[in-house]
């Protein structure tokens, strides 16, 4: 085996190059979207493809979410595999009629004969310090929709990976970029990058025996350092990271909640309809006899996304999961 | 100090120099709708054209009272019926090569059937059976859109992507007149425009949104005008003149095959009928409007055409009458079977892949279904 040199790379040059590399590899692959080409997107993770692949690969498009993706719809009709990039998670509103009412659905309404290979990037979350409608979680919308992968990578290896799987798809994927992840390093190869595992695996990132902390894009570096935190106090905590909302692994949740007993779903998007509810709900199902104790969740305030001097409260933090997890030994306590 | 203190005048620098971008006049729709059909340029019609375009509206109207009678007998959930806007629909398949695609609105099954999609596949969305019974890239059409306009912007992508691929193929789409307020109407027509993508939009302007007159949907001079801001032209043309539509189409169509981009048609018809089956068009319109229009009858506006120009006889007509009955015997009959229907079906097309969570689902469906049959075989015991 060849050891590579491996040097830290960003998550968003990541996602540049897995986007590069499927041009390379499928002419029918095309990234559209506002700003995409000149400018290389306002983070710029499409930065250098309109140069390289010209404008017609790497397409500047009008101002609008819904024609964007309503165009996309026909050029996948036509054998082609449009990237769509929707600028901020609020911005990709304007598109949902498309989203739920024809990409989503192609396949289905036509027996299989019609699939949408689209991929829609979606930089999605908080943290960042992003003004009103810069900043939203709009994961639950999106999972609430048959017929659409949802995927949100959490490590730069994810971010390439699950890119270029989710561009080779014959369905349709909804991939959502964790904006303060984008500048995130991790040692990386571009030429040799790391194998992962498919759409619709979850990963075990931090093996533990305490309770199953169940997190997905922004908040699985919050929980592994929680995780760390939580040695102080004597709690060996496993940290499961989804990166694939839909389709869902049951098994790799529910086989580590089997082993510890105790799990705390953890992300930013609101708790009340968001997708920690249904998590929580899948696992009761499966594992009612294993628990020890109710499955909790921590999840961002039932709020509109406050305003950035604010959002640290809203987040949920080390802290918040750490009283979650304290919470959870309520029954050995009693 | 303000600035109008100091000392010598303020004096604002002038703007950079504005031009228009270009003459907004030749995109200008003409001021009445054009017209073929009892006029001077019927002339220059081609006969064959004229009689195929006849044989199809005969066809197209014995489909609409075929499908309404259905309607009635139950074997389809809804009908929106396009009698009186045959000449439009028939001249949107005519006006198409066979490498063009169509992109139908849910009135526009005549449209499609004239494709050459088989006329009981064409009716599974209003049946109630699978949403699209026909094959997309079969005949090239795409599925029939409930939403409004949204299928517009699909069109676009479409034409767009084929001529990236350097194949000339040109797009069709057809809107109500409701459809141009739609955000994806003014979205589609903007991509196209600047894209300069080979698409035609046809805007049926039949009078109504279900009950809504066109007066209380729009404040433009008319809905062809609308393409002068996007920059494309607009063309006005008579919807119930077969032989108007199909040459507008057709030139528009040409236009954009020979990359010269999108134009908008708009063609005034008149919907003769309810806006489908469960609509009382009693309580928005009078009987005096609906009998005006049916004196401007697209069909009979053809065979006067033809009849008064020697190109049809009393047998002809009785020739396309026949053809017209065996397509609605044939119809009548297949319509009247019960569908075959796979529940199972219900979890393939989801992914690709089924998934484990749909893997479950039907497994359970499976049970139910055993359950149900195991029941009915005991009744019988």
């Amino acid at each position: 085996m060849t050891t590579v040199a491996v040097k830290p790379a960003t998550m968003a040059q990541a996602l540049t190059r897995a986007m590069r590399d499927a041009m390379a590899a499928d002419p029918a692959v095309h990234v559209m979207g506002e700003d995409v080409g000149t400018l290389g997107g306002v983070f710029r993770v499409t930065d250098g493809l309109a140069k390289e692949f010209g404008e017609d690969r790497c397409t500047d498009t009008p101002l609008a979410e819904a024609g964007i993706l309503g165009t996309a719809v026909g050029m996948a009709m036509y054998g082609l595999r449009p990237v769509v990039e929707m600028q901020f998670d609020a911005f990709a509103y304007p598109a949902f009629e498309q989203l739920i009412s024809h990409v989503s659905r192609m396949r289905n309404r036509t027996r299989g004969r019609m699939p949408l290979p689209i991929t829609v990037r979606v930089p999605y979350g908080g943290g960042i310090g992003g003004v009103e409608h810069h900043s939203d979680s709009s994961e639950a919308y999106y999972m609430a929709t048959p017929g659409l992968h949802v995927v949100t990578p959490a490590t730069v290896a994810d971010a390439y990976g699950l890119l270029r799987q989710a561009i080779a798809s014959d369905d349709p994927v909804v991939f959502l970029e964790p904006k303060r992840l984008y500048w995130a390093k991790d040692t990386w190869n571009p030429e040799h990058p790391t194998e992962v595992e498919p759409i619709g695996r979850a990963v075990v990132r931090r093996p533990g025996s305490s309770a199953t902390l169940i997190t997905y894009g922004p908040s699985l570096p919050v929980c592994l350092e929680a995780a760390e935190a939580a040695r102080a106090e004597g709690w060996d905590l496993e940290v499961v990271d989804l990166r694939s909302l839909v389709p869902f692994d049951d098994e790799t949740v529910c086989a580590a909640v089997r082993r510890t007993g105790r799990a705390v779903v953890v992300h930013e998007s609101t708790g009340f309809g968001g997708p920690g509810g249904e998590i929580a709900a899948r696992i009761t199902e499966r594992c009612f006899h294993h628990l020890e104790a109710p499955v909790l969740r921590v999840a961002g305030f039932d709020i509109p996304y406050p305003p950035p001097m604010l959002e640290r409260h809203h987040l949920p933090g080390v802290d918040r999961i750490l009283d979650a997890v304290a919470r959870l030994q309520w029954e050995a306590e009693g | 100090m303000t600035v109008m203190e100091q000392r010598g005048a303020y004096r604002p620098s002038p703007p950079p120099a504005w031009q228009p971008r270009m003459d907004p006049a030749p995109l200008l729709p003409d001021a009445e709708p054009y017209r073929v059909l009892g006029t001077e340029a019927a002339a220059k019609a081609d006969p064959d054209l004229l009689r195929r375009l006849y044989a199809q509206l005969v066809r197209g109207r014995r489909y609409n009272t075929q499908a309404t009678a259905l309607t009635k007998q139950g074997r389809l959930a809804v009908y929106p019926s396009s009698t009186g806007q045959e000449a439009c629909e028939v001249a949107a398949a005519l006006a198409l090569q066979e490498r063009d695609w169509l992109f139908p609105s849910y009135r526009d099954t005549l449209a499609v059937v004239a494709r050459g999609v088989d006329p009981v596949e064409a009716l599974t969305l209003l049946r109630g059976d699978w949403h699209t019974g026909y094959d997309p890239y079969a005949h090239r059409v795409a599925p029939l859109s409930t939403p409004l306009a949204t299928q517009l912007p699909h069109a676009v992508g479409l034409a767009h992507a084929a001529r990236l691929k350097g194949d000339d193929v040109v797009a069709l789409a057809m809107v109500g007149d409701g459809g141009t307020s739609e955000g994806d109407f003014h979205e589609a027509l903007n991509f196209a425009a600047v894209w300069q993508a080979p698409v035609v939009f046809l805007v049926q302007n039949n009078g109504f949104a279900i009950s809504v007159p066109l007066a209380k949907q729009t404040a433009a001079p008319s809905l062809a005008h609308k393409a002068v801001g996007y920059g494309m032209p607009g063309r006005l043309v008579d919807g119930n003149d077969a032989a108007a539509v199909h040459e507008v189409l057709g030139d528009a169509v040409r236009h954009a095959r020979a990359g010269g981009g999108p134009t908008l048609v708009e063609a005034v018809t008149y919907r003769i009928e309810a806006h489908t089956n469960a609509d009382d068009a009693t309580r928005y319109r009078g009987d005096a409007e609906v009998e005006a229009w049916r004196a401007h009858d697209p069909v009979q506006l053809l065979e006067r055409e033809l009849t008064t120009r020697g190109l049809l006889d009393e047998a002809g007509i009785e020739s396309a009458r026949q053809d017209a009955e065996a397509m609605a015997a044939d119809l009548r009959e297949r319509m009247n079977r019960d569908p075959e229907l796979d529940p199972m079906d219900l979890f393939d097309h989801v992914y690709a892949e089924t998934t484990a969570q749909l893997r479950e689902q039907r497994a359970l469906l499976r049970a139910e279904l055993e359950a149900e049959q195991n029941d009915q075989e005991g009744d019988l015991r």
